[in-house]
């Protein structure tokens, strides 16, 4: 139970997939604008995440070595399309502002990433931990990012305005500020780890 | 005895110069600039100069002191940066304004890259561009020079003007502005762009003194002046008006005292020239073809950008080699 446990915690800080692994950075800087599209895509990721981390471990013996990676983009193809449809029939909202980035989970190098180097060598139990933790600290990290834009671009947490009269700076919400924010934060938490 | 014999490598020329002098100097070669400025704009300009310059001097202290480096306010850089975003700006900003816009071309346009010397792009210039993208309501707002209206009208606050350039792309004719008009700073503006005269007595200061050299500032003005003549003109090619778009805008201030940042620019004489060349162009589409009334800020950054490839391909041959 204990090594399941750190199977889950070392995703969220010794090996967060955006801060440490700087995998996915592409949706990263595309979605963070608001918190509502950071968590959308959190949840979407991680669920994809899980499912085919479990999957993916059970039928790790039984693909040939040669096609492992068509194998896996199969798999994960199929848990993208389930995330997608869901989310066009509940929250189409959602959807539009998350647009194409949906689909693009596909080709999400931590899903991609953590099938590859987890899920392949370690059993069932072990590969849905890695996956919620992977999940987990992917939703974390955007929800850390897209709050520091939305409120410092646009005054607001979760489309609310929190202080009246303070005016955003808008170029936080545009794609320079994706790239100033995740820089910014990538270097304080290397500053954090080298302190240790 | 085996004291006085001391064995060391070249150069041994020592000039009684420094990084701190120079930027000293540079500052005091703004002076004239400012002053006009204050007089073209009123006190709300020498509010904005101080506000930019005290947050520059702040956010580099406390920045040293959490890194724990050494605290270097005192040598003229951080106060130079503040300096000159300040003469970036319109007098009538928030009083936020300059603050923000200094702290963050300090904090992100240099001690991010760690300190004087490692910043790949002018600070005052980064700290100009967030600014523009942040707010550009109160960047692209500008107020009329008191010599026009302070006779006529009773209130001096938010009298808002447009700029030469602004009304030129807006297709208006510009004939209340006379050529000793722009050269004197009697036009809308930023605060330390408007009274050419100033700027080139300060500018021609460090050129005497060797400062800055001809390279950048002469080929980016030139190109500037013969791009507008041959692209800007509403008759076809040929007719458009050089000197207009010299003496307008920021062209001045950001060729002699931005493009020539030392940290920032090309090394050698042949980068330097190039440097400018690009400058001068991108000022000028900017200008002609742009969404932006004015260009200068964004072509000085786009070619920083450029100056280690510029410097790569420039740079001497050892001999031997």
């Amino acid at each position: 139970m204990k090594k399941l446990f750190h199977e889950f915690l070392k995703g969220i800080i010794k090996e967060n997939p955006t801060f440490v692994l700087a995998l996915g950075l592409c949706p990263t800087l595309a979605v963070s604008i608001s918190l509502m599209n950071g968590l959308g895509m959190g949840v979407a990721a991680t669920f994809v995440l899980i499912c085919s981390n479990i999957i993916i471990a059970m039928i790790k013996n039984t693909i040939p070595e040669k096609i492992r990676i068509p194998c896996y983009i199969v798999v994960i193809a199929t848990f993208v399309t389930i995330t997608e449809l869901i989310m066009k029939a509940y929250s189409p909202a959602l959807n539009r502002a998350l647009g194409i980035y949906v689909p693009l989970i596909v080709v999400n190098c931590i899903v991609l990433g953590r099938a590859e180097a987890y899920a392949s060598k370690n059993s069932v139990m072990n590969s849905l931990f890695d996956g919620i933790g992977m999940g987990v600290g992917f939703t974390l990290a955007l929800l850390l990012i897209s709050g520091i834009r939305e409120f410092l671009g646009a005054g607001k947490l979760f489309g609310y305005t929190l202080i009246k009269g303070f005016e955003p700076a808008f170029v936080l919400a545009m794609p320079p500020g994706a790239l100033l924010v995740i820089g910014l934060l990538l270097g304080f938490f290397n500053i954090l780890k080298e302190r240790k | 005895m085996e004291n006085k014999l001391t064995v060391s490598v070249s150069p041994h020329l020592h000039k009684n110069e420094s990084v701190s002098k120079i930027m000293w100097l540079v500052g005091l070669s703004l002076l004239p600039s400012g002053i006009a400025g204050v007089l073209i704009f009123g006190t709300s300009a020498l509010r904005v100069i101080l506000l930019g310059i005290v947050s520059a001097l702040f956010t580099e202290g406390i920045l040293q002191i959490l890194t724990k480096r050494k605290i270097t306010i005192f040598d003229g850089s951080a106060f130079l940066t503040g300096l000159l975003l300040a003469y970036n700006l319109p007098a009538h900003v928030p009083f936020w304004i300059p603050i923000v816009g200094s702290g963050f071309a300090i904090a992100i346009g240099k001690q991010v890259f760690g300190g004087l010397g490692q910043n790949i792009f002018n600070p005052a210039l980064v700290g100009r561009a967030f600014l523009m993208a942040s707010w550009p309501r109160y960047i692209a707002t500008f107020t009329t020079p008191l010599s026009y209206d302070a006779m006529t009208s009773a209130t001096q606050d938010a009298v808002t003007s447009a700029t030469p350039l602004a009304l030129l792309k807006e297709g208006k004719i510009l004939e209340h502005v006379s050529y000793l008009d722009l050269f004197l700073g009697r036009r809308g503006g930023c605060i330390g762009e408007v009274c050419i005269i100033a700027l080139l007595i300060g500018a021609a200061f460090l050129l005497l003194r060797g400062y800055i050299s001809w390279h950048i500032p002469g080929t980016y003005v030139l190109t500037v002046a013969v791009f507008t003549y041959i692209f800007a003109g509403e008759n076809g090619l040929f007719t458009g008006d050089g000197i207009f778009h010299i003496l307008s805008g920021g062209l001045i201030l950001g060729a002699f005292f931005m493009a020539t940042d030392y940290v920032s620019s090309p090394l050698t004489q042949k980068g330097q020239i190039l440097f400018g060349i690009g400058c001068g162009l991108l000022t000028a589409i900017i200008r002609i073809w742009g969404g932006y009334p004015e260009g200068v800020s964004y072509a000085i950054l786009m070619m920083n950008a450029a100056t280690p490839i510029i410097d790569r391909f420039t740079k001497r041959r050892i001999y031997g080699k």
